[in-house]
């Protein structure tokens, strides 16, 4: 192979103004934190020191909460479906304004590569509230039942993966049907989200419509355990989800909640081979493999196995890896020293266990945390890394011979949340996606997203979906609802 | 001139198509509702008294049934369902003295529920091929992509019967689970079982395959925690944990949080449960509830 040598295309960070320190976002102020520790959030690829960051006290977050529920009842709840989504357009385009300031920010603040906040976080948040403005004032047709109406407060924890995007997620549908939020981000990623509050009020929305409160795991509980809350909504781990659900249970707090995967990417015999190559790349390496979706089990019908993973580990060569304000860069930094250490446990845990690893052996930067894109082959159903979700650059090789094998074995985990297949063959897609339990199967594609199209999983991936007329169930109550 | 002896009937349980006793071999006196003039309650039957291995053996037989049953069309569910109709119909004498004993009723109150417990089959019956056209559809997404969501059942759906409406809330329950695919373990009412073993009967006659009903009579409180534990239940319907003695749903919410099942929690506010009023015409609500939505994508292009 010939390496292809880049010139170094750094994006410039002079576009963004980060504050050496920041409050929380609560009834359309910075306010102080009354007593949580502040603590730090470092741009991943060099350990630098971006800003301050508050921590939500449980007193903080009862603030919020209130304001959010001031504003609901005076304001939001009562403003007719078209102004709100006046409000919603407003954001959207402001998204699209501030969008390259987003993504420097996002990259500097979470690691993936400029070409991703650029090209698909920052888009895919804006086209999410231009979406949703659009239902809310047409909720009445969204076949949801009769007389949909918005549930009050709505909680909203989201993870460091895709920051501003997973806020899309949820601000969008919420406010579109016309509650009020009250939002954490994640702790190693929060600045995007203080940019939206910017953004915000921008928009003049009215203030306590949306609520951030910057913290950690008790920050987030205290929103859980809230009693003002009246909805939930959390994307992380599936351990977590699982404490939302006991914290909510007997309650009638209301909950989606979209937690891990362990994806089974399926390539058959007669797919095409290059570009399920480059699917599985998508699959696995998009966003550092920091991604619930990811296809992280790559199932290969055994007769092309060796095959595709030369071509998989050739193609892998070519991944340019490091510094990702630098556009022609394609796989960025992990986003935390405690991530990079569980993706490093797993991956020895897998050696272990006696699968083959295999990584391109490309250089690193030495400051940062990093980790190179990684193959594991002769992995066994039973071991860890073909279990357990790695939430890293690592893709798990497996084999099968039939389809009803493939199915099988694809739908050998407690998750549910995402599948590919690779085949020519049409009626063998629509049979497997009938087969596979995911709530979502990319055949002949992998890590599409779109705001009209819903995303959830199956099994313990998590209930509820985001996205279309779907996900708009879960923020309003409907019929004789109280 | 003697009156003759009736031939009582023997109420068992409903697991895998077949009509065992409980494994236990215990059972409980089933006795009829106060009827206002006579004073001491009359004995109706001695109902088995399910025990968590029936629940178990029950849930073993709907996994293995579910696929099946999910696999046929949607055109042949709803014949099925229809079916069950068509058989309670003709069962009407049976039900409506269940009903009646079970209730507390009138003669014409009686009636009235069972025609309402038959036309609610017809009534799911009809969406058996529809809920996919109403709750699924096609998503413009912004790119060459065909794009579809369609809803698919849960799997495998504990359902708490409610505890006063015998046959009616019965019948609201099952059959928005079971029309879309998915298979159940029905605990029935504990102080109004024998309606349940009467649709039992309707349903095993009624080309409903085996496993894709169960039914268990017993204590609510006692098997109720294993359904909402059992890690191979995908749902759990919490309706009749209203009026269930000893029964808080919370805590069967709480066990059902370790797989994630989804909980339809009982009717009411806050922690209380209240039955709902199985009288008023159903929405898609408890159909709904019970079903995953699938998203697949494929390119376009030539």
């Amino acid at each position: 192979m010939p390496t292809f040598e880049y010139a170094p295309a750094p994006e410039s960070r002079a576009v963004v103004d980060i504050a050496s320190s920041y409050g929380l976002f609560i009834g359309g102020e910075f306010v102080e934190a009354t007593g949580g520790t502040p603590f730090k959030t470092v741009n991943p690829a060099t350990e630098e020191v971006l800003a301050e960051v508050s921590e939500a006290s449980a007193d903080d977050v009862d603030a919020a909460v209130r304001a959010a529920r001031t504003a609901y009842t005076r304001v939001w709840s009562r403003m007719s479906g078209a102004d709100r989504g006046k409000y919603l357009y407003r954001i959207a385009r402001i998204i699209q304004e501030r969008a390259r300031e987003l993504a420097v920010l996002e990259t500097l603040d979470n690691g993936k590569p400029i070409k991703e906040s650029r090209d698909v976080d920052v888009p895919l948040a804006a086209a999410h509230f231009f979406y949703h403005a659009g239902w809310a004032d047409k909720l009445g047709y969204a076949s949801l039942g009769a007389d949909p109406r918005p549930l009050g407060v709505v909680g909203q924890v989201i993870p460091w993966n895709f920051p501003l995007l997973m806020l899309a997620w949820k601000v969008a549908p919420a406010l579109a049907c016309g509650n009020t939020v009250v939002l954490k981000p994640a702790e190693t990623t929060p600045l995007t989200a203080l940019l939206f509050a910017e953004i915000c009020r921008q928009a003049e929305l009215p203030p306590g419509v949306v609520n951030i409160v910057t913290g950690a795991g008790a920050t987030g509980q205290a929103i859980v355990d809230h009693p003002g809350i009246d909805k939930l909504a959390f994307t992380g781990s599936t351990n977590v989800g699982k404490m939302i659900a006991r914290s909510i249970a007997g309650t009638r707090k209301k909950a989606t909640l979209e937690l891990g995967g362990k994806g089974a990417n399926i390539v058959f015999d007669d797919a095409p081979l290059d570009q399920a190559v480059e699917g599985i790349v998508t699959g696995i390496f998009f966003n550092q493999g920091h991604v619930c979706c990811a296809g992280s089990r790559l199932l290969v019908q055994e007769n092309v196995a060796d095959e595709v993973v030369r071509r998989l580990k050739r193609r892998l060569g070519t991944l340019r890896v490091g510094d990702p304000m630098d556009k022609n860069t394609d796989v960025g930094a992990i986003n935390s020293k405690a991530q990079l250490d569980r993706i490093a446990a797993l991956t020895e845990a897998g050696e272990a266990e006696g699968a083959q690893r295999w990584d391109s052996g490309c250089e690193l930067p030495t400051a940062g945390y990093w980790f190179r894109p990684t193959v594991f082959t002769d992995v066994a159903q039973s071991h860890r890394i073909a279990q357990e979700e790695i939430f890293g650059p690592v893709v798990s090789v497996l084999t099968f011979r039939t389809p009803g094998e493939a199915v099988a074995k694809a739908n050998n985990t407690p998750y549910g949340l995402s599948a590919g297949v690779w085949t020519e063959k049409g009626s063998r897609i629509l049979w497997m996606a009938d087969q596979l339990r995911a709530g979502v199967v990319w055949a002949n594609t992998f890590n599409k997203f779109d705001p009209t199209s819903p995303f959830g999983g199956y099994k313990e991936s998590g209930y509820g979906r985001e996205g279309g007329r779907h996900g708009l169930e879960a923020y309003v109550k409907t019929g004789s609802e109280q | 001139m003697s009156a003759r002896v009736d031939v009582r009937k023997t109420y068992k349980l409903y697991i895998g198509g077949a009509f065992p006793r409980s494994e236990s071999g215990r059972s409980y006196e089933v006795l009829a509702a106060p009827s206002g003039r006579r004073s001491s309650p009359r004995f109706l039957a001695n109902a088995a008294l399910g025990s968590r291995k029936d629940a178990r053996d029950a849930v073993v037989a709907a996994r293995k049934a579910q696929p099946g049953w999910a696999g046929a069309t949607a055109y042949n569910r709803g014949q099925v369902l229809y079916r069950v109709a068509e058989v309670m119909e003709g069962r009407r004498a049976q039900l409506v003295q269940d009903v009646r004993d079970s209730e507390g009723l009138t003669v014409a109150r009686a009636d009235a529920v069972v025609s309402a417990a038959v036309d609610r089959w017809v009534w799911y019956a009809g969406w058996a091929d529809k809920y996919p056209q109403v709750l699924g559809g096609l998503n413009p997404v912004a790119g060459p992509y065909f794009d579809i969501s369609a809803p698919e059942p849960t799997g495998v759906v504990a359902v708490l019967a409610p505890q006063a409406s015998s046959l009616l809330g019965l019948v609201s329950v099952v059959a928005p689970v079971v029309v879309s695919g998915n298979a159940c373990v029905v605990l029935a009412s504990r102080e109004r079982p024998l309606p349940a073993i009467d649709l039992a009967e309707c349903l095993a006659t009624s080309d409903v395959p085996g496993g894709v009903v169960n039914v268990i009579t017993g204590d609510t409180a006692e098997v109720a925690p294993w359904l909402a534990s059992h890690r191979d239940v995908n749902a759990i319907d919490l309706t009749g944990a209203a009026d269930a003695e000893g029964v808080v749903w919370g805590d069967l919410e709480l066990a059902a949080a370790e797989n994630l099942k989804r909980v339809l929690r009982p009717g009411g506010s806050g922690a209380e449960a209240v039955e709902p009023d199985f009288d008023a015409t159903p929405d898609l609500t408890r159909l709904s509830a019970f079903l995953e939505t699938k998203t697949v994508w494929h390119p376009k292009g030539r």
